[in-house]
C-alpha cells in the first residue's frame, strides 16, 4: 500500500513537470507492483508541445511556409470564459494575446479573421494581439463580408476593405477573401461582388501589391463555386476556403440536398491547382463532440488519441491543403490541436477506410448539422438559433434522446433533456418562439432549415412536457 | 412530559408544513397537501365537515392544541417567543381577557368573509399569514441555497438540482408578509401569544370551545406556593395565580407551566368543573351572498405606439436580440385558474395563502395587488402560459377556492377566450409570416386566414373560435409582439365546460 502511495506520487511529479527524462531515474524493485508506468509516452497528453515541430506546407504562388494549423478568429474568449460571440461581455483581450503568443511560439502562422466574427470585434482584438509581434511572424487572412444589403454599395464596401487595414493594423493583407459566396444563391453573389465593381477593385488592389493572395470561400450554391473556377483564368484564384473534413467528404449532399461532396469542391481545385484552406474541419465541435458509440470506436484504435485529433489527421493528409481552420477558444483546444499538428501524422488507407465507416455511422444519428458558426444570429425575435439545435445534438449524442416512454432510462433522459434545456436557454429564447419568419435560413452555410428544426425541438420538447408518447 | 410532546408534534409539523410551502417540484404536495387541508379556516371556507369536526371534538377533548402543534402561525411565534425568553427569563405577566377586542374582530371577520371582502379574510387569516410568510420571505432564501446546489450540479454535468428564478410577484404581497413577520416578532418576543388571544379569529372560537375542554392545565391550590414562576413562563398570560385560575379561552396547551412548577402543583387532567356555558361558535358561515361588484379597470391594452418586435438586418454574426420584457396586461375581466370555477367562488373561499403561488410551475399564478382582493391568485401570461397538462394549484388548495381538476377536465374548462389585436399582429403590421399562435393552441381553436386572398404563400392573421378557446394563454406567451402580445386572454366571470 505504502509503495503504490509513493510510486503513484513520484508519477504525478513526472508528470505535472512534463519531462520524459525523469522517468529513467533508477527505482527500486519494490515498486514493481505498480499500475503506472514511469515514463511518459510519445503520444501522451501530458507530454510538451514541441515548438519546432510544425508541419508547413508551401504557397506555390508566393513559396512562403504556412502552418497547417491555422487559427480562426471567431470564437474569441470573452471575460466571462466563454466564447465572445456567445455572450454580450467583452473579449478577453490578455487572454487572446496568450493564445495568439503562444500558437506564434508553436509555429502557427495563419490567423483568419473577418469584419463579422464576434458581433464585429474579431479584427480589432486579432490586430491587437498579432501587432505585438513583427509582421514576418504572422500571415493574416480576413474576408468581405456579405450579411447586409446596406453594406453591398461600392463606398461602403470599399469602406469596409479599409477599415479591415485600420483594424489589424497592417498596410497589405496576406489572403483576402470574397466571405462565403454562395450563400443565398447566384443573384446574392452578383449583387454583392460583381455588379458594383468589387470584384475588380480586389483585383486592382491584388496587383497594387495590398492583397498578396485573393480567394473565396464557399458554402451554398455551387453554381457560384462553378462559375469562379470557369473563370479561374481570368481571376487567377489564389487560394480557396471550402468545407472538408471526412463526413462530408461524401456524404455532405446526403445530408443535405443543397450542398455539395467536399470530395468534388478539393477535386476541382486540384485539376486547377489552387490550395485549398479548410474550414469547419470538426463541424463546429460536431466530430469532436460525437455519439458516444462513436467515441468508443475510435478510441479503440488510438486509444491516446482525441477524437478531435481524427478530424484533423484526416484532413491534413491531402497534399492540396494549405492550412487547416481551427476557431480555438480555451487554451486547452490549442494544445491539442497542436498536438496533431506538431507534426502531422499522416492517415494510413486503412485509417481512411475506417473513417469512411464511421462517417457512415455518424450519418445514423439524427443530429442537426448545426457548427455554431453563429451567422444566423442575432435572430430578430431573440431565439438562441444554435443554443437550441446544439442543445437537441447534445441529448443525441449523449443518449439522452428516448425514442418511446417505454425505453428503460425514459425519466432520466427527459430530466437531462428539459433541466438541460432551462440552464442552457432563457424562457423566450426557446424553439416555441421561433415564428418562422425564414430569416436565418438565408445566413446558414450548412442550408439546414432552421425554423423546422426549431418546429422539431418544439414538438419534442412538448411531448416531454406532456409525457405523451413520443 | 406535555411540553416534550408539544414541542416535537410541532417542529415536525412546522417543517413539514413549511417544505409544502418551498418545494416547487411538485413532489411534496401528492405526500404532504392534506397539511394545508386540516387548517381550520381553510376546512371551513372549503366546507370540509369532516376536518371541522375533527378539530372541534379535537379542542373539546383536548384544549387548543390545534394552535401550539398544527397552526404554523402559531408555531412560528413560539419560535419567536422561546428566543425572546432566551434574551431575558421569566418575562411574562397575567393579563386579563381582552374579550371585546377578539370577539369585534372576529365579527369583522365574519363580515368580511360574508360581503367578500377577501382582502381583510386573507389579512386576518392565521395559516394563510404564515403561507405568506413562507413563499415571500422564506422560499427566497431556500431557493437561492437550491440555486447554488443547482450551479455546483451544472458543473458536474448532474442533472440533480435545476436552476429555479427567484420572483417576487407582488410587491404588496411581499410588503404585507414582511410586515406580519416583524409585527409577529415583536409581539411574540415581548409577550408571547398576543396575537392569537386578541386578534387571530380561529384562536377566538377555538378558545371558546376550549372553555369546556374535557382535559385541562389545572393549579393544585394545596401544592402552588405562589411562587409566580408559572405565570412569568406562560405566553398566553392566562394563569391568574390569586385566584387559582387559568383562562381556558387562551390556554393553549403548551405544557411550559407545567415543566416550570418546582412543587408540581400544576397537571394536565380531567377536570370535572366546567366554569362556563358553552358558547356558540362563529362558524356557520354561509356560501351565499358572496358576490360583489368588481372594480373593473379600463384596458389600457390597444396602447398607442405599443413596440413591436420589429426584424433588421444583420450586420454581424452572433450575438443574442435585446428582448423587451412582456407587460403585465390589464384586462377587463381577471383570469382564475381551471377548478376555481370562476371569480366569485375564487374571491369568497380564498384565503390567500399563496400555496397555488408556491406551487405554480409556470409562473402563471400571482398574488393579485387590486385592494378588494389583495393576495388571491390570478393568471397571467408573460412568463408562461397554463400548460395543460399541469393541475398542481387545484391539488394544493386547502380552501376550495381552487377545487380538484383532472387533466381530462382542463382540457375542457374554458377560463376565457383569446381576443386578437390586429393593430399589434405581425403579419398585419410588418408583413411578416407568423401564425405562433396557431401552431401553439392545444385546442386548434386558432385558424390562420390570408391577409390577402389573392396572394399565394402571403401573411395570414389568427381567427379564434371563442366556443373551443380555453383561454390557458399558450397563444399569448409565444406570440411575438413585444410588450404587448397581439394575440391575448380575456377572463370569464365563471368558467365552463366546453
Amino acid at each position: 500500500m505504502k509503495e503504490d502511495k509513493i510510486s503513484r506520487r513520484s508519477f504525478v511529479k513526472k508528470a505535472g513537470l512534463g519531462s520524459a527524462i525523469l522517468g529513467a531515474t533508477a527505482l527500486s524493485g519494490g515498486l514493481i507492483s505498480c499500475k503506472s508506468k514511469n515514463d511518459i509516452t510519445e503520444n501522451s497528453p501530458q507530454g510538451p508541445i514541441p515548438t519546432d515541430k510544425m508541419t508547413y506546407r508551401i504557397n506555390p504562388k508566393t513559396g512562403e511556409k504556412v502552418s497547417l494549423l491555422g487559427y480562426g478568429c471567431m470564437r474569441i474568449p470573452s471575460i466571462d470564459n466563454t466564447s465572445t460571440r456567445d455572450t454580450d461581455s467583452a473579449i478577453d483581450q490578455q487572454m487572446w494575446n496568450k493564445l495568439v503568443d503562444y500558437a506564434i511560439e508553436h509555429g502557427v502562422t495563419y490567423f483568419d479573421t473577418s469584419p463579422a466574427y464576434c458581433k464585429g470585434q474579431s479584427e480589432k482584438a486579432t490586430g491587437t494581439a498579432l501587432s505585438r509581434h513583427s509582421r514576418n511572424e504572422y500571415t493574416i487572412a480576413t474576408k468581405m463580408s456579405n450579411f447586409a444589403p446596406q453594406t453591398w454599395s461600392h463606398e461602403e464596401s470599399v469602406k469596409m476593405y479599409r477599415n479591415s487595414f485600420k483594424m489589424l493594423q497592417v498596410d497589405y493583407i496576406d489572403y483576402y477573401l470574397l466571405h462565403s459566396v454562395g450563400n443565398g444563391g447566384f443573384e446574392t453573389f452578383e449583387n454583392r461582388y460583381l455588379k458594383n465593381g468589387m470584384l475588380d477593385f480586389l483585383l486592382e488592389e491584388r496587383e497594387a501589391g495590398r492583397i498578396r493572395n485573393l480567394g473565396f470561400s464557399y458554402h451554398g450554391d455551387v453554381k457560384v463555386f462553378d462559375y469562379l473556377l470557369a473563370n479561374h483564368d481570368k481571376y487567377r484564384w489564389d487560394f480557396v476556403q471550402i468545407q472538408m473534413n471526412y463526413l462530408d467528404w461524401k456524404h455532405a449532399n446526403e445530408l443535405n440536398k443543397r450542398n455539395q461532396d467536399a470530395q468534388y469542391l478539393y477535386g476541382e481545385l486540384q485539376k486547377r491547382g489552387i490550395p485549398a484552406v479548410i474550414m469547419e474541419p470538426l463541424l463546429g465541435g460536431r466530430l469532436a463532440n460525437v455519439h458516444e458509440h462513436v467515441a468508443k470506436t475510435l478510441k479503440q484504435r488510438k486509444p491516446q488519441m482525441s477524437v478531435a485529433s481524427w478530424a484533423f489527421r484526416w484532413v491534413g493528409s491531402f497534399p492540396g491543403v494549405l492550412t487547416v481552420l481551427s476557431g480555438m477558444t480555451y487554451m486547452e483546444h490549442l494544445q491539442d490541436n497542436l498536438r496533431s499538428f506538431c507534426p502531422l501524422d499522416p492517415v494510413t488507407d486503412d485509417d481512411m477506410e475506417f473513417l469512411e465507416e464511421t462517417a457512415q455511422l455518424l450519418l445514423k444519428y439524427p443530429t442537426i448539422p448545426c457548427n455554431d458558426c453563429q451567422y444566423c444570429m442575432p435572430c430578430p425575435y431573440g431565439i438562441d438559433i444554435p443554443g437550441n439545435l446544439l442543445h437537441f445534438n447534445k441529448c443525441i449524442n449523449d443518449g439522452n434522446m428516448p425514442a418511446s416512454k417505454q425505453d428503460p432510462n425514459y425519466r432520466k433522459a427527459r430530466k437531462a433533456f428539459l433541466v438541460g434545456y432551462a440552464r442552457k436557454l432563457a424562457p423566450e429564447r426557446m424553439a416555441d418562439h421561433c415564428i418562422g419568419c425564414r430569416h436565418c435560413v438565408i445566413h446558414c452555410p450548412q442550408n439546414i432549415d432552421i425554423p423546422a428544426q426549431l418546429q422539431r425541438i418544439d414538438q419534442y420538447y412538448e411531448k416531454l412536457m406532456k409525457q405523451e408518447e413520443l | 412530559m406535555l411540553r416534550r410532546i408539544r414541542v416535537t408534534l410541532a417542529s415536525v409539523f412546522f417543517i413539514l408544513i413549511t417544505l409544502l410551502f418551498l418545494d416547487f417540484t411538485g413532489v411534496l404536495h401528492h405526500y404532504l397537501g392534506w397539511m394545508a387541508k386540516i387548517q381550520f379556516l381553510p376546512a371551513v371556507l372549503a366546507l370540509n365537515f369532516a376536518v371541522i369536526a375533527i378539530l372541534a371534538v379535537l379542542t373539546v377533548l383536548f384544549g387548543r392544541i390545534y394552535c401550539s402543534v398544527i397552526c404554523p402561525l402559531g408555531v412560528l411565534q413560539d419560535v419567536f417567543g422561546w428566543m425572546g425568553k432566551k434574551a431575558k427569563k421569566n418575562r411574562y405577566t397575567y393579563s386579563k381577557a381582552n374579550h371585546w377586542l377578539r370577539y369585534t374582530v372576529l365579527a369583522v371577520f365574519a363580515a368580511a368573509l360574508i360581503f367578500g371582502i377577501a382582502s381583510l379574510v386573507a389579512l386576518l387569516a392565521p395559516y394563510s399569514a404564515y403561507g405568506r410568510i413562507a413563499n415571500n420571505l422564506f422560499s427566497p432564501i431556500y431557493l437561492w441555497g437550491n440555486n447554488v446546489l443547482a450551479w455546483f450540479a451544472e458543473r458536474y454535468d448532474s442533472y440533480t438540482f435545476y436552476h429555479k428564478d427567484v420572483l417576487i410577484k407582488s410587491a404588496a404581497t411581499f410588503a404585507v408578509a414582511a410586515v406580519t413577520f416583524v409585527v409577529l416578532l415583536v409581539l411574540a418576543w415581548r409577550n408571547g401569544r398576543t396575537y392569537c388571544n386578541n386578534i387571530c379569529p380561529v384562536g377566538t372560537v377555538l378558545g371558546a370551545l376550549s372553555r369546556i375542554s374535557v382535559f385541562k392545565v389545572a393549579i393544585d391550590k394545596n401544592k402552588c406556593v405562589n411562587c409566580n414562576l408559572c405565570v412569568k413562563n406562560c405566553k398566553a398570560s392566562c394563569i391568574d395565580i390569586k385566584n387559582h385560575r387559568i383562562d381556558y379561552s387562551r390556554c393553549v396547551v403548551c405544557g411550559d407551566c407545567i415543566s416550570k412548577c418546582k412543587k408540581d402543583a400544576i397537571s394536565y387532567t380531567v377536570k370535572r368543573t366546567p366554569e362556563v356555558s358553552p358558547e356558540k361558535s362563529g362558524q356557520n358561515i354561509s356560501e351565499g351572498g358572496l358576490q360583489r361588484r368588481r372594480f373593473i379597470a379600463t384596458a389600457s391594452v390597444v396602447a398607442a405606439g405599443a413596440a413591436v418586435a420589429k426584424a433588421q438586418d444583420k450586420l454581424t454574426d452572433g450575438g443574442l436580440e435585446p428582448i423587451v420584457p412582456k407587460q403585465v396586461l390589464k384586462r377587463q375581466t381577471e383570469i382564475v385558474p381551471p377548478g376555481a370555477m370562476g371569480l366569485a367562488n375564487l374571491t369568497s373561499r380564498c384565503t390567500g395563502c399563496q400555496l397555488c403561488v408556491s406551487e405554480c410551475p409556470n409562473n402563471v399564478l400571482r398574488p393579485s395587488s387590486d385592494l378588494m382582493t389583495l393576495m388571491q391568485p390570478r393568471s397571467s401570461y408573460e412568463r408562461g402560459f397554463c400548460r395543460p397538462e399541469c393541475t398542481r394549484c387545484s391539488e394544493v388548495c386547502p380552501t376550495g377556492a381552487i377545487k380538484k381538476i383532472t387533466q381530462a377536465e382542463k382540457s375542457s374548462i374554458q377560463i376565457g377566450h383569446a381576443v386578437w389585436d390586429a393593430g399589434l399582429c405581425l403579419p398585419m403590421a410588418d408583413g411578416v409570416h407568423c401564425g405562433n399562435c396557431s401552431r401553439h393552441c392545444p385546442t386548434g381553436a386558432i385558424t390562420m386566414v390570408d391577409v390577402d386572398p389573392d396572394e399565394e404563400n402571403g401573411p395570414q392573421f389568427p381567427v379564434v373560435d371563442e366556443n373551443i378557446c380555453i383561454g390557458c394563454g399558450a397563444c399569448e406567451y409565444v406570440c411575438p409582439a413585444r410588450p404587448i402580445s397581439a394575440i391575448y386572454v380575456e377572463g370569464h366571470q365563471q368558467h365552463k365546460l366546453i
